[in-house]
């Protein structure tokens, strides 16, 4: 692929128009998941386990169903078996007995708000107090919540069948790890013997969830042909039908899955909860049925991310350069296999260039809802340890924190952690901008500390589908299979309007149904723009190349005689030199010269580059009370090259925002009888706007040579390293090292009193 | 599924009749607790008797030794009334800690207190200024202390039929202002894990004439600590006479563990916020 265009070349990419949704949002018109309503609509609702471990011994849904209105009660019965699954599917059949599990309990509830049974009726009043006679008769089995219980090597097993896989001859496994993997290279123990500075320590963090504003939603309507229509949000419905269809033993094609607006997803909407669900209940009862969760089933039954507890050992020669990483870590998955701990390997020191380390992580099963992906899941976790360690060795040698990264950190042509050599990446940049800024060399107040970081998260590629139309008016229709998280519309839009020299305002953003164009793979991995943005790019040269085509019918001339320059077919042979045609006036003629004007692109683009981050953190700490507050915070990125550089700010921002939330005071708190005691806003505190100092953002733009306009995923990495970077201030003003997350105000206060 | 009567009377009266004659009902003014209660299940009432259409409780009317809240008050009202302001403006910025701004914007004290909440905002600063509740019922009113009024955690000494119709601050005295402040994790949106407030007279002297301290989320109802009254009365609220006042408050206070604090946690908040709250009330009140 050609080199990316040069900057100043640029006439739309790079401006910050209004997003093509932006109107419908701020005014409450769109549509999101709750808000879709189909034609004789039922209401559903789902009975929940109150244990976290219990056999299922009998359900009664007699009286339940006796509730007027009622007209569908479905149980874990009522869904395909796992052993059919397993039957169909032979090896792939895991993830999807794991999921279909997840969404409605077969024998066995594994964790507090463990779906076990749901009921559609008429009035949603009618499908709660029917849900409230469902009887239920339990066998309470031993849980096990915490992750120090659950690695234990005499752990209580939460299920027969978990076994460890990637063990070493001989190895034993633990009771509850589904996973032991590792990343080495060289010998990092000999290497670690021979470092002159040597800094370890042990880290700590809380599963936490994603927190997105919009509870999960649901319509599906089965028809009387036994295909299945759903409406809901996603962060992709063709992910959503694939799951669906194998959940519920459907063909792919007989599953249409119509996109809504998204009120936020952070990877939780990367998987699915209630449409099979809603299903079964549709087709149970013969009416389209929406099923909704409200707040305190969101967090009962969805996200989180992994909580972990890690040991990291750094060792660095004399001057300063890593010569030896020894790390070993277990994250928590939930009741179900999966987990992040390889991301978390492949992110521990993938931003250094080390000649010997080993990184060990463990996935540990518990009994908690399935662990979901969230914003660079795995990276922020094992981040926190390893540069809170970096900041420790600083001070160890006494040398600037960003020193001390300059001297080991990756640059175009090191290896990667993957085996590959990085290509066009920025880190150095970052590392050096953070170091220019003002903030970083800004005087402190009193109780006040500061705290650095960097941080990497891989991106993706990977397949998209787009299509470019024009109507006979000249207006661009850009139709894609991405819902908008994050400003996506507007990026399409003018990625779009850059290639075909158009206004932004032409162009028309459609994110469309999984019958109405070819796949997509989620919104997610920060793959949006940049894989989806080429499919956009591509489908639009095309249609240029279509356009040529026209123009050179009307003029009776060759195609090689017309060039595309700034929205228009110029002619360049001798009979019509420099005469032209636009957009418009071609798409206009379009049926007298070959009909309409579209063309649809699929792609796999796997130029993606990582992305890096450095931030900078100042905290002020109230000595007598333990609170935080976060009074200057700056975030320096890799962006590539910023299509919509305010959402990506937004980004950058967001993400920091998350992080520092994580890093204070976010936490999921289960009771001793395993039953979460803090499932809602209130007490899952994730920051409220006054907590926060205006965020400022600097981007660093090193283009991506693998995308025509040069981007770089940008959404994740933002959340990677603020937990190292306000834990470090927090240490700091505090005087001693806060290594458990979060670091709420009451561990400051002991810290700060002999604790 | 029962059916839930809503009434909305333009009367005191009407509105005890409706009490007395519903029973099971419940008096509704802001509706940020009840709502969220009947939402949740935690209350199931037959009928809901609106009091926001009587117009005498949606006043503040100045007395001469006393301000009159209406029961339909909402919180950010209270910031309007300059002499309320000027006179108690510890008690007007506890109401106005309550939840966010939309939620202020229909809460009122007299729900805050009637909740009965440990954790209630506005209950400290209005048992700290000295305030009395107007409990309506079909019999008549009568007039009790605010800290009568909460008997436990969600329970109230109120009668079957009777409600807070108004809340009574006296006019603050010459040398006399007051504090709120409470302990969260947070900037807002969220539950005092503790709450102090102290209502501070001062003579021209600078000498203490009078003391009330008042902490919430300490205990199954707001605490009025009478040894911290004793330790600041007399003195000229020097940090011996603080320090007194501070360790007799962390020693009324009987908290729970619970998901939003520490019992050790809570107890030295309780001292911590009760400084801080005789600091700002007497810098308030003209001292030093």
């Amino acid at each position: 692929m050609n080199a990316p265009e040069p900057k100043d070349a640029f006439k739309v990419v790079g401006t910050r128009p209004i997003r093509p949704d932006g109107v419908e949002k701020v005014t409450g018109k769109a549509i999101f998941g709750t808000d879709y309503k189909a034609a004789n609509m039922l209401h559903g609702a789902i009975v929940r386990s109150p244990h976290p471990h219990a056999r299922i011994k009998s359900i009664d849904t007699s009286k339940a169903e006796a509730v007027p209105g009622v007209k569908a009660v479905i149980t874990g019965a009522d869904f395909p078996s796992l052993e059919d699954i397993i039957v169909r599917m032979g090896e792939s059949s895991g993830s999807t007995v794991d999921i279909s599990t997840n969404i409605m309990a077969k024998d066995t509830a594994y964790y507090d708000g463990h779906a076990v049974a749901a009921i559609a009726a008429v009035t949603r009043q009618a499908a709660l107090e029917a849900a409230r006679l469902v009887e239920v008769d339990y066998e309470i089995l031993p849980h096990v919540i915490e992750m120090c219980d659950a690695f234990a090597a005499d752990a209580t097993k939460i299920k027969a069948a978990i076994n460890t896989v990637g063990l070493g001859e001989g190895e034993q496994g633990r009771p509850n790890a589904s996973l032991k993997f590792t990343s080495a290279k060289g010998v990092a123990a000999a290497a670690m013997a021979n470092a002159v500075h040597v800094v370890s320590g042990h880290y700590s963090l809380k599963p936490v969830h994603q927190g997105y504003i919009e509870p999960h939603a649901a319509v599906a309507a089965w028809k009387a042909d036994g295909k299945l229509d759903v409406w809901c949000s996603s962060q992709g419905q063709f992910d959503v039908r694939g799951l669906t269809a194998s959940v519920l033993h459907l063909e792919i094609g007989n599953v249409r899955v119509m996109p809504l607006e998204i009120g936020g997803g952070f990877g939780g909407k990367t998987t699915i909860y209630l449409e099979p669900v809603a299903a079964l209940l549709s087709k149970k009862s013969g009416q389209p049925v929406r099923v909704a969760m409200t707040r305190e089933e969101v967090f009962r039954a969805t996200g989180p991310a992994p909580g972990g507890e890690i040991d990291v050992k750094l060792g660095a020669d004399a001057d300063g350069k890593l010569v030896s990483a020894e790390i070993e870590f277990q994250y928590s998955s939930g009741a179900f296999g999966g987990g992040d701990a390889w991301a978390g390997v492949m992110h521990s020191v993938n931003h250094y260039a080390i000649e010997d380390y080993k990184v060990t992580g463990w996935n540990v099963l518990c009994n908690m809802p399935k662990h979901a992906a969230y914003r660079a899941p795995g990276a922020p976790q094992i981040n926190f340890a390893v540069e809170s360690a970096m900041n420790d060795l600083a001070d160890k040698i006494g040398i600037d924190p960003i020193e001390l990264r300059l001297k080991s950190a990756v640059k175009p042509g090191d290896p990667s952690m993957m085996g590959s050599k990085f290509g066009e990446i920025g880190l150095i940049e970052c590392l050096e901008a953070a170091k220019a800024h003002p903030h970083y060399s800004a005087p402190l107040g009193k109780n006040q500390a500061r705290g650095f970081a960097c941080g990497t998260w891989m991106n993706y590629g990977g397949p998209s589908t787009a299509s470019v139309s024009l109507a006979d008016d000249g207006s661009v229709l850009v139709t894609e299979g991405n819902p908008d998280i994050g400003g996506s519309r507007a990026s399409m839009a003018l990625m779009a309007a850059e290639t075909l020299g158009v206004p932004y305002e032409k162009v028309n953003v459609t994110i469309a149904d999984t019958s109405s164009i070819g796949y997509s793979m989620v919104t997610g991995g920060s793959r949006t723009t940049y894989a989806t943005g080429i499919a956009v790019i591509e489908a639009a040269k095309a249609v240029i190349n279509i356009l040529r085509e026209r123009a050179a019918k009307m003029w009776e001339t060759d195609v090689a005689n017309i060039e595309w320059i700034d929205g228009s077919a110029v002619c360049t042979d001798a009979d019509n030199a420099g005469k032209s045609f636009t957009l418009a006036q071609i798409a206009a003629k379009a049926g007298a010269t070959g009909g309409p004007i579209a063309f649809e692109n699929g792609v796999n683009p796997l130029q993606h580059l990582p992305g890096y981050g450095a931030h900078i953190c100042d905290v002020e700490v109230d000595k007598e009370t333990g609170n935080v507050s976060v009074v200057r915070y700056t975030v320096v990125q890799d962006v590539g090259r910023a299509i919509h550089p305010a959402y990506v700010e937004g980004q950058m921002q967001g993400g920091a925002v998350q992080g520092i939330g994580w890093a204070l005071n976010e936490a999921y708190i289960y009771n001793k009888d395993g039953r979460l005691d803090n499932a809602g806003f209130l007490d899952y505190r994730i920051p409220v706007a006054s907590d926060m100092p205006m965020i400022d953002t600097v981007m660093v733009e090193k283009p991506n040579p693998g995308h025509p306009y040069g981007v770089k995923g940008v959404g994740e990495v933002p959340i990677v390293p603020p937990l190292a970077a306000v834990g470090t201030a927090v240490s700091r003003a505090v005087g001693k090292p806060m290594r458990s997350l979060p670091i709420s105000p009451d561990k400051v206060y002991a810290a700060l009193n002999g604790g | 599924m029962p059916d839930l009567a809503y009434h909305a009377p333009d009367t005191i009266k009407q509105a005890t009749d409706l009490l007395a004659a519903n029973k099971g009902s419940r008096p509704l003014a802001g509706g940020t607790d009840l709502i969220v209660q009947m939402q949740s299940g935690r209350v199931a009432p037959v009928a809901i008797v609106d009091l926001k259409r009587i117009a005498s409780l949606k006043e503040i009317r100045e007395e001469a030794g006393y301000f009159a809240i209406g029961a339909a008050v909402p919180c950010t009202s209270l910031k309007n009334n300059k002499a309320l302001v000027a006179e108690w403006p510890g008690v007007v910025e506890a109401a106005n800690l309550i939840g966010s701004v939309q939620v202020r914007n229909r809460a009122t004290m007299s729900g805050n207190l009637c909740n009965a909440s440990p954790a209630a905002d506005s209950v400290p600063a209005l048992v700290a200024a000295g305030a009395t509740a107007i409990v309506t019922g079909a019999s008549g009113e009568r007039e009790v202390p605010v800290e009568q009024i909460p008997t436990a955690p969600g329970k109230t000494s109120l009668a079957d039929g009777e409600f807070v119709s108004e809340i009574r601050i006296p006019r603050q005295q010459k040398g006399g202002s007051d504090a709120y402040l409470r302990s969260i994790p947070r900037t807002e949106m969220d539950i005092a894990v503790v709450g102090a407030a102290a209502s501070i007279v001062l003579d021209a002297s600078g000498t203490c004439t009078s003391a009330r301290i008042a902490v919430g989320a300490v205990a199954p109802t707001v605490l009025l600590v009478e040894d911290a009254s004793k330790a600041l009365v007399g003195s000229k609220l020097d940090d011996a006479a603080v320090a007194k006042a501070m360790a007799a408050v962390s020693a009324a206070c009987n908290p729970i563990d619970d998901k939003r604090g520490t019992v050790a946690y809570r107890k030295a908040m309780a001292g911590v916020l009760a400084k801080r709250v005789i600091q700002i009330a007497r810098e308030r009140a003209g001292g030093n």
